[in-house]
């Protein structure tokens, strides 16, 4: 069967750098994972105040988000007709163990409103959402790891039904000391056929 | 209450993660909600909290957090005369 989809862009995200389409655009240069994301939204010119009341799932979802997508709007149709299909390993656990904490104890109970908030691994897609307009098929898998195969065939259901005409694609791993952002957009035009194997191959490529 | 006023105001930035502003960027009447910083519902939550924990005060009812929440200066007002801690 001919490939009629493409990978356009794909971004990897990690504590220590960051790429676009295999050319490193940032470098870690601290130890600290939130500051190099401000550096990252620092770069971009992202004037987004919200951005910082997000957890680092969060971060990470919406700058991965952003730097393929604001790559493409002046080039893509229809970019707002982008669906999110976004999927890691630990859910929102990290947040999830500090709001936990803050109601640990009877005596100093002060849980917060805005951690609450990000406990849910789909807020970050939410974010996104609201960013660039998007009133679009979204959905977040758990997996225990990346599921190429699965992203593969549920992105080429979304495109063939007609329920959008791209689809931005994530994995977002944050726990301990995992900071991982996958993305890759799918569209009719690129140069990567949007294949199980080469999903995985930029998977692996970082 | 000059003291007071500059206190709120260094623990709503903090609180509320508002890195894009400064002290000095709110002004004492300015509005906390809507044009001035742009805070939202979620802020209005963390606000409640932050009284709770830092000046034992708690808010139970939305209409009159509305009212306390309209300044910097309003605010501390409230809290002078209501606070536990």
């Amino acid at each position: 069967m001919k490939n009629e989809y493409f990978i356009s862009d794909f971004c990897h995200m990690t504590a220590e750098e960051v790429s676009v389409n295999g050319a490193v655009i940032l470098k870690n240069e601290t130890a600290d994972f939130d500051a190099f994301l401000k550096k990252i939204y620092q770069l971009q010119n992202l004037k987004y105040s919200k951005f910082f009341k997000m957890d680092a799932l969060s971060k990470l979802t919406f700058l991965g988000a952003e730097l393929l997508l604001k790559k493409e709007s002046s080039s893509l149709k229809n970019i707002q007709d982008t669906a999110l299909v976004f999927s890691n390993k630990s859910s929102s656990l990290e947040t999830d163990r500090k709001h936990q904490k803050s109601i640990q104890s009877n005596t100093d109970f002060y849980p917060s409103p805005a951690v609450f908030v990000y406990t849910l691994p789909n807020i970050g897609m939410g974010e996104v959402a609201i960013r660039h307009q998007l009133q679009t098929e979204n959905a977040f898998f758990v997996f225990e790891q990346f599921e190429a195969e699965f992203l593969q065939k549920y992105t080429v259901s979304l495109l063939q039904e007609k329920k959008c005409h791209h689809v931005l694609c994530g994995w977002t791993e944050v726990d301990g000391a995992t900071r991982h952002g996958f993305f890759y957009l799918v569209t009719q035009k690129g140069n990567i056929p949007h294949t199980k194997q080469n999903i995985q191959n930029l998977y692996t490529q970082r | 209450m000059e003291a007071l006023k500059q206190e709120l105001k260094e623990s709503i930035l903090e609180a509320l993660n508002l890195e894009e502003f400064t002290v000095a960027d709110i002004n004492d009447t300015d509005p906390l909600f809507g044009d001035g910083l742009g805070l939202d519902s979620i802020d209005a939550l963390e606000l409640i909290v932050l009284l709770d924990k830092d000046y034992g005060i708690k808010l139970t009812d939305p209409e009159e957090s509305k009212s306390i929440f309209k300044s910097v200066e309003v605010l501390a007002s409230y809290v002078e005369a209501n606070r536990k801690k």
